[in-house]
Parts: structure tokens; C-alpha cells; sequence
């Protein structure tokens, strides 16, 4: 008798817990777009910081985001594409393979203030290049280098056997069909998973903190050993560091790097279904 | 499918061949060789505070910086308290949502689920921490009518839901990797579909759900801005059950909050890099044990 109900509220039960789950991450970004969207206009995006960051915009933050993004992808799409290349096309199942399994596991789990601190004594202390973009960019490569390829690697394994036996068949060799062929048919699922571990980059606080970030320098950077505001680092010292902060203006900056962040999220979610509709694998 | 321009261009010689198949072998080495790097650079830099001080030092209660005390146990305790709390909120979430979403949910309601889990996913964590600062703490501060939001359990709530993408999708898989026939074993017992889930279904995804949770601890530990952002920052040593309701520091906070002040190659530059080892070593096991589970899954091909 009572099972049918049971598992009726059972099942409203799981439902309401889900709803736990879901509703305050929507509360999180309707908060932050109500009370961020009132600081927002063109020239709180286009204009430099003054009066001790309380008036004026946060150009040189965003200058600096969009510089540390790319200059993380310049490092990391290569070697992780690389990377998954290896570990689809040319690895087999040996003890090595697992190894840099277990390595890429390792580096995904691997803390981001760990991260900061690996940045600060390698690339600023050791090698000297000051804190800069060049240290940030190259720190936030190596973090987000075990998201790139291991995705990168489920996009390359997707793509059917067939096509490469084809390949191999009509005389190409293992990287000529692998270039003309596998690396093409792969290619959304790879610029998803580089879309999705770059957007972690340009969210990341911690392995910056050593490493680029300058708390305040209203000026845009002129070279790779510059330092730079970045937009993260700015939200955590305008909402801790700087008293008597407008709220408004927090807020503002706040709901900039989730804009970007999430709109970048949508654009890699679309490319992924459009090209999933497309195909004809 | 092989595009025409494939046989209009020249073959590469052999030579750049074998270059090319070489760097492709050396990329895919490289992760090795980053572990190895950054444990080395953690020890160059942290090592040494193991000889300028003391071991029973560096493990007693009191984090002083500014009087040369290094204990790091608040600052353990403190990772720890947050991240196991964060747990405690996390897992009967995280496993009724991959549930709900897996096997009961009509599909309407899980693509409506599963994109939103994965936009918390997304957002950064400083964004996260400073709404935990300026939304949940406040909350927190009148509901429990503590002197101050910014505590351990307003922490662990933020964490929790950090935590949760991970441990969602884990725990999917590992339902998803649940044969068929258990179901329909279940069901042809005469049990209904909520019994066969939670008394065949789930404690068969067992192994897989544990490896969800230690994703998700990994995680939390690790995780720097928002914590430090809402815990509260203070390095004391949670004793009772109301420490959960008080400041606490964790590790990865106090690395964030004071290595922008401190002198390169003074004892406490070296005690940050040390906390950093701590930290590396803990969540190396923590992932090494998540991942074994994960691989003897995939070459067993399917459970336990």
C-alpha cells in the first residue's frame, strides 16, 4: 500500500533537494546582476581607476584579464593539445601512460595557491622575471593545462577508428592523418575544452597573487614583464582591502568578471551542440 | 571524409615526421616533469623551515608570524574543520541531486538541472567569496546571532556548494555505470523504483559516490579565495563545537594573506612555502586514492 506513497515522497523528496542545490546559484548571480548592473556603464568599462579606486572604471583590470587569458592560452593550447595528441593517437597502455594519468589527475587537483606559490619561486624568483604577466600567464598555463587535455583527449578519442584506418589506408602516414584528419574532426570538442580551462584561468585569484597582480596601477601594461590589475585580485582587495568602498561599485566589478566568465561558459556550451548536431559521426 | 587537400599537399619529409612525432611524445611526458618541477620548487623554497625551527614547533598550537611562532596546527585544523563540515553539507546534496537528476527527473526538468550545476561550476571563486562576504555572512550573523557572519560555517557552506559540480557529476557517472539488469533485477523482485534506487541502485555506485567525495575534498581544501574571503581569519585553534560558529584560518588563507608582506628567505617566507607542502603532499594522496578508484573501474569495465 503505502510503498506507491512512499516513494512518491520519495521522489518530491529528492526533487526539493535538488531545488537546494539549484535556486541558490541562481540567487547568486540574480543578486550579483541586481545590485552590479546599477554601476555599469561606459565609462565604469573604458576609463582608469582615481580617487583611490573608489571613483572612475576598472579598465586596466579587464586590460589585464583579457592579457593574462591570452597570454595563458599561447602557452597552454600547444603543449595540451600536444598533449592529448600523444595520449589518443600515439600512447599505449604501459605503465608510462599511466603515469602521466596519474600526473595530469595530480595537476588538476593540485591547489591554486599552490599554484601561486610554484609561480613566485620558479618564474619570478628563479627566473627572474619579476612579478609580470609573463610569470602569471605561464603559472595560469600550467593550471589549467590538465583541464585542456584531458579534454582536448576525450574530443580526439571520439573522432572513429574508421577514419583513421582510411587514412592510413590510402598511403597517409600516422601524423598526416592525424593533421588532415583527426585534429579537424575534433576541433569543436578541443576549442570547447580550451574555452572552458581558459575562462578557470581568467577567474583565478590565488595563483596570481604572487605572481602579476598589482593592487593598484592605473595605467595598461606596455610589456609582457609588466605588472597588471587584474580583475579577480581586484574584486578581492576592493571588497577587503579598500574601506569604505561603495557596494555598488563592488558589485559592478563583481558581476563584469562573472559576465565574462559565463558568457565565455555559453559560447563554449553552444559550439559544443552545434557541432554535436552537425556532425555525422 | 579525408579532405582532397590532403593528397594535393607535399608529404612531409621523414625527418620533419619524426620531429613532430618526437615534440608530440615530449608534450605528453611534459605533465610528468610539471608534478616533479613543482614539488621541487615547494621544497627548495619550504624545506628549510624545517631546520630553522623546531618540529615540535611547527606543530604546536599558536600561528604568531610577527613573534616567530610557527605553529601550523591551527591552520590544519582549521582546513580541516571547514573542508569536513563542507562534506557533511555537500554529500547528501550532491548524491540526492545525481539521484534525482539520474534516475528520477524527467528531462525537462534535469536540462534544466544539469546546465545551471554546471554555470556554479564557472564562477569564479572570488566572486563566490565575496558573495558568501556580503550576502551569507550577514545572514548568518542574524540567524545564529553570532558577533560576527564570517565563520567556519558560513565557510563550509560556500565550499559546499563549490564542491558540489564535482561531486554531482562523479556520482552520476557512477550511477550511470550501474548495469541495467540490477535495475531490472530490482524492479522484477517487486520492488518499486525509490527501493531498487536506494537499496540496489546506489549501494552498487557505492565506490564511485566515495570517489566523488574525495574529488570534492581535494577541492574544498584546496580551495584559497573564498574561504579566506569568509572564514573570518583567525588563526585560532578550533576546540569545541562552537569554533564552528568562530573565525577560524586554513592553510591555503594564511599562504594568501601573508605571503605579499613577507621577506624572501626569512623563516616565515619559508614556513608559507611549507604550509604549501603540506598542502601539496595532502591533496596528491587525496587525488592519487580518487584516482586509482577511477582507473580500476574503467579497466574492470564497469563496477567496484
Amino acid at each position: 500500500m503505502n510503498r506507491a506513497l512512499a516513494q512518491k515522497l520519495g521522489f518530491a523528496l529528492l526533487g526539493l533537494v535538488s531545488l537546494l542545490v539549484v535556486v541558490p546559484i541562481l540567487v547568486v548571480i540574480g543578486v550579483i546582476v541586481a545590485r552590479g548592473i546599477v554601476a555599469i556603464n561606459w565609462q565604469f568599462l573604458t576609463t582608469m581607476p582615481h580617487g583611490g579606486m573608489k571613483e572612475g572604471g576598472i579598465l586596466p583590470a579587464i586590460v589585464g584579464t583579457l592579457l593574462l587569458t591570452l597570454g595563458t592560452a599561447l602557452v597552454a593550447v600547444p603543449i595540451g593539445i600536444g598533449g592529448a595528441v600523444y595520449l589518443s593517437e600515439y600512447a599505449r597502455d604501459t605503465r608510462l601512460t599511466r603515469a602521466i594519468r596519474l600526473a595530469i589527475v595530480n595537476l588538476a587537483g593540485i591547489p591554486s595557491i599552490v599554484y601561486g606559490l610554484f609561480g613566485l619561486g620558479m618564474f619570478v624568483l628563479f627566473f627572474r622575471f619579476g612579478t609580470s604577466i609573463l610569470a602569471g600567464s605561464l603559472t595560469l598555463a600550467i593550471m589549467t593545462l590538465p583541464v585542456i587535455i584531458s579534454t582536448a583527449e576525450e574530443a580526439l578519442r571520439a573522432v572513429p577508428q574508421e577514419f583513421r584506418t582510411v587514412s592510413s589506408s590510402l598511403g597517409g602516414t600516422r601524423w598526416q592523418g592525424i593533421r588532415n584528419i583527426v585534429l579537424p574532426q575534433a576541433l569543436p570538442g578541443i576549442i570547447t575544452g580550451v574555452i572552458l580551462g581558459l575562462l578557470r584561468a581568467a577567474g583565478e585569484t590565488a595563483p596570481i597573487l604572487f605572481t602579476v597582480a598589482a593592487f593598484y596601477l592605473p595605467r595598461l601594461p606596455s610589456s609582457p614583464l609588466d605588472q597588471t590589475m587584474a580583475l579577480p585580485y581586484h574584486l578581492y582587495v576592493i571588497s577587503t582591502q579598500v574601506p569604505g568602498m561603495p557596494l555598488s561599485v563592488q558589485y559592478g566589478t563583481a558581476l563584469v568578471l562573472l559576465g565574462l566568465v559565463l558568457s565565455l561558459n555559453i559560447v563554449a556550451t553552444l559550439i559544443r551542440g552545434y557541432f554535436r548536431r552537425k556532425r555525422q559521426w | 571524409m579525408a579532405s582532397p587537400r590532403a593528397r594535393e599537399r607535399i608529404p612531409l619529409s621523414r625527418v620533419s615526421e619524426f620531429t613532430i612525432e618526437t615534440l608530440i611524445r615530449v608534450l605528453g611526458f611534459s605533465t610528468i616533469g610539471l608534478v616533479l618541477l613543482i614539488f621541487l620548487f615547494l621544497l627548495r623554497e619550504g624545506m628549510p623551515v624545517f631546520f630553522e625551527v623546531p618540529l615540535r614547533g611547527l606543530f604546536s598550537s599558536r600561528w604568531y608570524p610577527t613573534f616567530a611562532i610557527f605553529g601550523a596546527l591551527p591552520l590544519i585544523l582549521g582546513s580541516i574543520l571547514v573542508t569536513l563540515l563542507a562534506i557533511v553539507i555537500a554529500l547528501p546534496l550532491g548524491v540526492a541531486t545525481a539521484v534525482f537528476v539520474r534516475e528520477v527527473a524527467p528531462r525537462w526538468a534535469r536540462e534544466i538541472l544539469k546546465p545551471i550545476i554546471e554555470v556554479l561550476a564557472g564562477i569564479p571563486s572570488v566572486v563566490l567569496g565575496f558573495f558568501g562576504m556580503t550576502f551569507v555572512a550577514p545572514l548568518v550573523r542574524d540567524v545564529l546571532g553570532a558577533p560576527t557572519g564570517l565563520t567556519a560555517f558560513s565557510g563550509a557552506i560556500i565550499l559546499a556548494y563549490m564542491a558540489l559540480p564535482t561531486l554531482i557529476s562523479v556520482a552520476e557517472d557512477a550511477l550511470d555505470s550501474v548495469p541495467k539488469s540490477y535495475r531490472d533485477a530490482g524492479l522484477a523482485m517487486g520492488a518499486t523504483r525509490w527501493q531498487t534506487i536506494w537499496r540496489v541502485v546506489v549501494p552498487a555506485a557505492r565506490s564511485g559516490i566515495l570517489t566523488a567525495v574525495m574529488l570534492g575534498m581535494g577541492r574544498a581544501i584546496g580551495e584559497t579565495m573564498a574561504v579566506m574571503m569568509v572564514t573570518g581569519n583567525a588563526a585560532v585553534m578550533p576546540s569545541s563545537l562552537a569554533s564552528l560558529f568562530r573565525p577560524v584560518r586554513t592553510m591555503t588563507a594564511t599562504i594568501a594573506a601573508e605571503m605579499g608582506e613577507v621577506a624572501r628567505g626569512s623563516t616565515h617566507y619559508h614556513a608559507l612555502f611549507g604550509i604549501g607542502i603540506i598542502l601539496f603532499v595532502l591533496t596528491f594522496f587525496i587525488n592519487l586514492a580518487a584516482a586509482k578508484a577511477i582507473f580500476q573501474k574503467k579497466r574492470k569495465g564497469g563496477l567496484r
